[in-house]
């Protein structure tokens, strides 16, 4: 046997018959009656389940989101939590339909590992997290740490391009798993620990006294957080875009969760009539293979992106993030929807 | 088969069908499971292939010359995010390879004792023997593994409150950090001394034994082996002008900087896989002791031999027969758990592996790597094993 049908053989078993699940996402996700969603195992804030098994969070609302988009139903989602390994293959092989995983969208990722991002539902940057017990207030002086961090993320490589950069010495103690990572760091195994900023304010969070760890100022990188899906399938690719610029319209049109029947039966103006489906002889959901109230559905399903924002790692929750780069394009951020018409 | 030929040369064979006929049945049925096992690869391969194709997804080995951009936290080899995707999957390979060779010597040592320990006629010594298997057989690798590194090792204190052991060692939940030995000049020649006295050693034992058949006269092969072996390096290494400085670790602000480390996360997973395939060693060394009949070694007691020439003469080879076939599972089983060390952290094959696969997306060709390389290290195992075995086994004239 040669080596290529060798490594094709045992492909097999990785990629499984994806033939199925691949050609039509959007008619498999229909005839199954909910969308799988793959989500971290497990991050304060960002996807994480609650005392009753509930899986909440940022992203764990744009699953939602996306299933208002498709169903009219918010509920109808399953959701598999993935490891920063895991999460690829999970795509790759069809076993879920949409990855929303705080992952950094990249050229490598959007090409040779045969994703498709487009729409950033969080900015971020990379960070480190210390005690205030060793008296740091740089990330420049950290020469000589140990740092705790997870396995095949792009932390892991900007870590390493950091630290070259700067010429500091410093010894990586890697795993695989968020939880183990967390254990590591509370055991005083690493001195720091390095991931997107968000994941630091979360894990803090879950440490016993938050207090006594410091988020240094720097940010050594940028992380654009972004929903992937699989490479050829492009139908199932724009609705998955869409329902996140739905969020983000949303927002902007101050359409929310509770007036947005309110508005959806009085107003006037045609952009949010248009957006929200009312307009006649639209065909502003058909054209995606949807409703046409497919955004209208998002809004009533999960809110609009300022308040899943809020609802999941706002000022008002513990996380307390600032909407920094991730507020609306008109307030001086990122956050910036193209039209819906 | 010389009946059936005999009688077909006297006989005039009735013609029977070809469908009862148990030659034509029997290709016809080799044939098919052949075009099944052809049809089955064919199937699978066009599959993963088409699909990879229409994913997207790059295919090939081309990656591993690629820059690895990751750091590695405990590399036998030099190693930096600069080195290849390549280099990644050596040094996990050379960590696979080092964990197994520890621990299948550490548990030989271990299983040897134990196994030994549980035929004693000292009660106590027996039941602890018997406690220790069964506690250690019956918890999967992975929990022992666990065991050792969040139960035992990371109840070490912190880095700034290091224990300190003599010789400038200290011990804490990073690991043990010891003075690292730095050689100076003409320190080459020592192995090549080591290298010497080990075939010398090896020609005195060779001329001791013709002599002893010769003769009857018995040598010290053994102390002359020690002094060789060890005398001679040390004697180089005197006659050098003790060539030898060492960096000591010292407190820096963060870690301890300098010297060597050895890291927690191989002792945990050397100690567990030691403790854990011991266990199964001890039982099999048991096995073997037992299944020597007693009335070997009540002949060789007949014959005037000491008890301890007759467990050494008699006894363990006729033991080792039966032992050293299930020892060569218990091996390749802890060289395959040391795959386990992903759990902790430890850089071992699947470890960088998986980092690469994740970093690359070329999930098809580091499964396939990871595959080959584990086979491979299994097959010169058993291999190994069966050429000791065919040595050791009975020599019948």
């Amino acid at each position: 046997m040669n080596k290529t049908l060798l490594s094709a053989a045992i492909g097999a078993a990785v990629l499984g018959f994806a033939s199925a699940a691949s050609a039509a996402t959007l008619d498999d996700v229909k005839a199954k009656g909910f969308v799988q969603c793959g989500v971290n195992t497990g991050l304060a804030g960002f996807a994480q389940p609650d005392s009753a098994g509930n899986w909440k969070g940022f992203d764990v609302d744009y699953c939602k989101a996306v299933a208002a988009a498709i169903f009219g139903d918010a509920t109808k989602v399953k959701y598999t939590p993935t490891t920063a390994q895991s999460r690829f293959t999970a795509l790759q092989s069809g076993e879920i339909d949409l990855l929303a995983r705080n992952t950094t969208w990249t050229v490598n990722r959007d090409t040779a590992l045969g994703f498709n991002f487009r729409y950033v539902n969080y900015y971020d940057g990379q960070g480190f997290m210390v005690p205030k017990s060793l008296n740091v207030k740089s990330a420049l002086e950290l020469s000589g740490a140990a740092v705790c961090v997870q396995s095949g993320t792009t932390t892991e490589l900007n870590l390493a391009d950091y630290f070259k950069a700067n010429k500091l010495e410093y010894k990586p103690v890697v795993f695989e798993k968020l939880e183990e990572v967390n254990a590591a760091y509370q055991a005083g195994r690493c001195d720091v620990y390095t991931t997107d900023q968000s994941g630091l304010y979360s894990l803090r969070l879950s440490l016993a006294k938050p207090d006594d760890h410091i988020i240094l100022p720097e940010i050594i990188s940028k992380e654009p957080l972004a929903p992937a899906v699989r490479q050829g399938d492009d139908k199932w690719f724009d609705i998955v875009t869409w329902a996140g610029f739905a969020l983000v319209q949303a927002e902007e049109f101050g359409i929310t969760q509770a007036n947005v029947d309110q508005i959806k039966a009085g107003s006037t103006n045609p952009d949010v009539r248009r957006f929200l489906g009312v307009e006649k002889d639209t065909k502003i959901g058909t054209d995606l293979g949807l409703t046409n109230d497919w955004a209208y559905n998002i809004v009533k399903g999960v809110g609009n992106y300022g308040e899943v924002f809020e609802r999941n790692i706002g000022a008002s929750t513990p996380l307390k993030i600032q909407r920094g780069l991730n507020a609306l394009w008109t307030k001086g951020g990122l956050q910036y929807a193209p039209p819906v018409r | 088969m010389t009946d059936h030929a005999i009688r077909v040369s006297s006989h005039r064979e009735p013609k029977v069908s070809p469908i009862n006929d148990p030659k034509v049945r029997s290709i016809f049925f080799q044939i098919m499971t052949a075009l099944v096992v052809v049809l089955a690869v064919w199937f699978i391969s066009h599959n993963v292939s088409v699909n990879l194709a229409r994913a997207n997804i790059a295919s090939g080995y081309g990656f591993l010359a690629g820059r690895s951009g990751f750091d590695i936290g405990f590399a036998m080899l030099p190693y930096s995010s600069d080195s290849t995707y390549g280099d990644a999957l050596v040094v996990g390979l050379i960590n696979t390879i080092l964990i197994a060779v520890t621990g299948i010597f550490t548990a030989t040592i271990i299983g040897f004792l134990v196994g030994i320990g549980r035929l004693s006629k000292n009660w106590l010594i027996a039941k602890l023997c018997t406690v220790y298997v069964e506690v250690f057989r019956n918890i999967p690798p992975l929990l022992v593994i666990f065991f050792w590194y969040s139960g035992v090792l990371s109840t070490l204190p912190q880095v700034r409150d290091s224990l300190k052991l003599p010789f400038s060692m200290f011990l804490n939940n990073r690991g043990l950090a010891f003075p690292k030995p730095l050689w100076g000049e003409g320190t080459y020649l020592i192995p090549i001394t080591i290298l010497i006295g080990i075939v010398v050693t090896f020609a005195i034992a060779k001329w001791a034994k013709k002599r002893q058949m010769r003769t009857g006269k018995q040598f010290h092969t053994i102390w002359a082996g020690i002094a060789l072996i060890a005398g001679l390096p040390i004697l180089t290494f005197l006659m050098l002008g003790a060539p030898l400085t060492f960096d000591y670790p010292v407190a820096g602000r963060f870690n301890l900087s300098g010297g060597s480390v050895i890291a927690p996360e191989f002792v945990a997973l050397y100690l567990a896989l030691s403790f854990y395939t011991a266990a199964f060693i001890a039982e099999i060394i048991r096995a073997g002791i037992r299944g020597v009949p007693k009335g070997q070694s009540e002949a060789s007691f007949a014959l005037g031999l000491q008890p301890s020439s007759t467990t050494r003469l008699v006894v363990i080879p006729q033991a080792a027969r039966i032992i050293i076939p299930p020892l060569t599972s218990q091996y390749l089983n802890l060289t395959k758990n040391s795959s386990l060390g992903v759990a902790i952290g430890f850089p071992e094959l699947v470890s960088t592996g998986g980092t690469t696969m994740n970093q690359t997306g070329q999930a098809v060709e580091v499964i396939s790597i990871w595959l080959v390389v584990y086979l491979t290290i299994s097959i010169a195992t058993s291999l190994f094993m069966n050429w000791f075995n065919a040595r050791m086994a009975l020599v019948e004239r």
